[in-house]
C-alpha cells in the first residue's frame, strides 16, 4: 500500500473541493452546466377510497425540453407512489434509494409498507442533506392505517394534506383544487380533477408541458395509467410524406419507419446469474 | 420616517448612483387586482388590504377608482405611487374637461397615457413600483389592458396583477366566456379572490367588485367572503402519520 501524501476527502456527504475553482470559472463568465430539472407540475388528492396522483411529463435543461415523455411518478412500494419535482437526478436517485430500502424492511418485517415509513424515511434522508438534494416530493398511498398524502420539500420539511401540489406549476394546479375539491370524490371525478389540474399547469406553466400521467391507488390495488391524457398531440407530421421540389427527379422512393417492430421470442428470465 | 432617514448613508456609498435618488423598495403595497370584461363592460375585483412590509397595516385601502367618465383604475404595488398617479391623472382629465369639446379621454387613451408615464420612469431608473389595471367602456366598446412597472403593456379578456397572474388567470382562462352576464363575472370574480385569499400571504378578507358600463363605474361595499376550512384532513392532519406536521 503506498503512501498517501494527499487529502482524502472526508467519508460521505458532499465535497465543495471545486467551489472555489467554480466561482473563478464564473468570474471568467464561463457559464456552468444547468441540471436537468423537471420544472413541473405534481398533484396529489385524497378521494373516497384512496389515493390519486398526478404529474406533467416534461423535463427542461434550462429553456430547452429535453425529454417530452418523462415519468416523473415513482414506484415506492406496491400500494406507495411518489410524484418528484426538482432536479430529475435527486428525485430519480432518492426514490430508488427509498424504494430499495422499503423493500429490504418489508422482507424483515413481512408487512406491507406504510407511506409513514416512507415519509420518514425521504425526509430524514433530505433533511441530512441540508436541502443540497434538490427534490420537491408528493407522496401518496393507502396502507392498513388509511390513504395518506404528503408533500415533502427538499429541506426535509413534510405537510399531510387532502390535496397537494408541487413544482413550478403549483400555483396553476392549486387555483383548481382550491376552487372544484370537496371530500368524498369518486374514482371518476377525482381522476377527472387530478387531469383538469395537471392541464392547468401544462396550459398556464412554460415549466410544465406535453401529456398528463396518473396513478390511482386504492386498497391492495393500483392503476398506473401513464400517458392518462395527451393534450399535445403532433398535428404538423404531413400524410403525405416528403415532396421534393418540382425540379427534381424522383428516383427512388424508400420508406423506413423509425420504430423497429421488435419480436419477443421469449420471455426470458430477469436478471438470471 | 426613521427608516428613509437610516437609508441615506447607504445610498452615498453607492457610488455613481448616489447623487439621486433611484433605487426604490416598496414600502405600503396592495396585492392582486383581477379584471374581467363581460357583457355589459367591465368587471374589476380586488381586496382593501395594504400591507407594510409583512404586516397587513391598513385594511380598508381603496385601490380602484374611477378615472374621468369611462374609466376604472385598479392599482397593485406601492401606494403611494398609485395616489401620485391619481394625482397626475386628475390633471390630466381635468385639462380634458378644460377644452369642454364634448369629447372625453376614453379608456384607450388614458391606458395609453399610463403607459407612457410608467415607460418613461422606468428609463430615469425611477419607477412607480405598480402593476396597474384599466377598464373602460366608451360608445359601446369594452376595453381591459394592464401596464407594469417598467411598462409592459397590453390588452386582454381578462388581466390580473401580482399573484393573480399565477393563481387567477388559470382559472380565468378556463372558465371566462364572451357573454357572461354580471352574476356570472361576479361569481368568477370571487372564484379567483377566494383562491388568492386561501393562498396568498398578504390578502385580506375583505373586498370590493367594480363594474364600469357604458352608464357609469359602480364600486361595491367592502364585504367578505366564505371559506371553508372544515376539511378533515385539515382538522387532524397527523392521524396516522405522527411526526409530521
Amino acid at each position: 500500500m503506498s503512501k498517501l501524501d494527499f487529502d482524502v476527502p472526508a467519508k460521505g456527504g458532499f465535497s465543495f473541493d471545486l467551489c472555489k475553482r467554480n466561482d473563478m470559472l464564473m468570474k471568467k463568465g464561463v457559464q456552468p452546466p444547468s441540471y436537468r430539472k423537471t420544472g413541473t407540475t405534481i398533484v396529489g388528492l385524497i378521494f373516497q377510497d384512496g389515493v390519486i396522483l398526478g404529474a406533467d411529463t416534461r423535463a427542461t435543461e434550462g429553456p430547452i425540453v429535453c425529454d417530452k415523455n418523462c415519468e416523473k411518478i415513482h414506484y415506492m412500494a406496491p400500494n406507495i407512489y411518489c410524484c418528484g419535482a426538482g432536479t430529475a437526478a435527486d428525485t430519480e436517485a432518492v426514490t430508488d434509494m427509498v424504494s430499495s430500502q422499503l423493500q429490504l424492511h418489508r422482507y424483515h418485517t413481512g408487512r406491507e409498507s406504510r407511506v409513514i415509513t416512507a415519509l420518514t424515511l425521504l425526509k430524514s434522508h433530505l433533511f441530512n442533506y441540508q436541502g443540497y438534494v434538490q427534490a420537491a416530493l408528493v407522496l401518496g398511498g393507502v396502507d392498513v392505517t388509511g390513504p395518506h398524502l404528503h408533500t415533502i420539500y427538499p429541506h426535509g420539511s413534510t405537510d399531510t394534506l387532502p390535496f397537494a401540489t408541487m413544482g413550478s406549476g403549483s400555483l396553476a394546479a392549486m387555483a383548481v383544487f382550491e376552487s372544484k375539491y370537496h371530500e368524498g370524490l369518486t374514482r371518476d371525478e377525482g381522476i377527472k380533477l387530478v387531469t383538469e389540474a395537471i392541464c392547468s399547469g401544462i396550459f398556464n406553466d412554460l415549466g410544465s408541458g406535453s401529456n398528463v400521467d396518473v396513478c390511482v391507488i386504492t386498497k391492495g390495488h393500483k392503476e398506473y395509467l401513464r400517458n392518462h391524457l395527451l393534450p399535445n398531440p403532433r398535428s404538423y407530421v404531413s400524410a403525405k410524406g416528403f415532396s421534393f421540389s418540382k425540379k427534381t427527379e424522383v428516383l427512388l422512393t424508400k420508406v423506413t419507419p423509425l420504430k423497429e417492430k421488435v419480436e419477443i421470442i421469449q420471455a426470458g428470465e430477469a436478471m438470471e446469474e | 420616517m426613521n427608516m428613509v432617514d437610516s437609508a441615506q448613508p447607504f445610498k452615498t456609498l453607492l457610488g455613481p448612483e448616489s447623487d439621486s435618488q433611484r433605487t426604490q423598495y416598496p414600502y405600503v403595497t396592495g396585492t392582486s387586482v383581477v379584471g374581467v370584461k363581460y357583457k355589459d363592460g367591465i368587471l374589476m375585483a380586488s381586496d382593501m388590504g395594504a400591507s407594510y412590509g409583512s404586516t397587513l397595516r391598513y385594511k380598508s385601502v381603496e385601490r380602484m377608482k374611477p378615472i374621468g367618465k369611462h374609466s376604472l383604475l385598479g392599482a397593485s404595488g406601492e401606494i403611494s405611487d398609485f395616489q401620485e398617479i391619481l394625482h397626475y391623472l386628475d390633471e390630466l382629465i381635468l385639462y380634458d374637461n378644460m377644452w369642454d369639446d364634448g369629447n372625453s379621454l376614453g379608456p384607450k387613451e388614458v391606458h395609453s397615457y399610463l403607459t407612457r408615464v410608467m415607460y418613461n420612469r422606468r428609463n430615469k431608473f425611477n419607477p412607480f413600483w405598480n402593476s396597474l389595471v384599466l377598464g373602460g367602456v366608451k360608445n359601446g366598446q369594452k376595453y381591459l389592458g394592464t401596464v407594469s412597472m417598467i411598462g409592459v403593456h397590453f390588452e386582454d379578456s381578462h388581466v390580473a396583477t401580482g399573484f393573480g397572474n399565477h393563481l387567477a388567470r388559470p382559472i380565468l382562462r378556463e372558465e371566462w366566456n364572451e357573454n357572461m352576464s354580471y352574476e356570472d363575472g361576479v361569481k368568477l370574480l370571487e372564484k379567483c379572490m377566494r383562491v388568492l385569499l386561501y393562498r396568498d400571504r398578504s390578502a385580506v378578507n375583505k373586498i370590493q367588485i367594480a363594474k364600469i358600463t357604458e352608464e357609469g363605474v359602480t364600486i361595491s361595499r367592502p364585504y367578505a367572503l366564505k371559506t371553508f376550512w372544515e376539511f378533515n384532513a385539515f382538522k387532524n392532519p397527523t392521524v396516522g402519520a405522527e411526526g409530521s406536521w
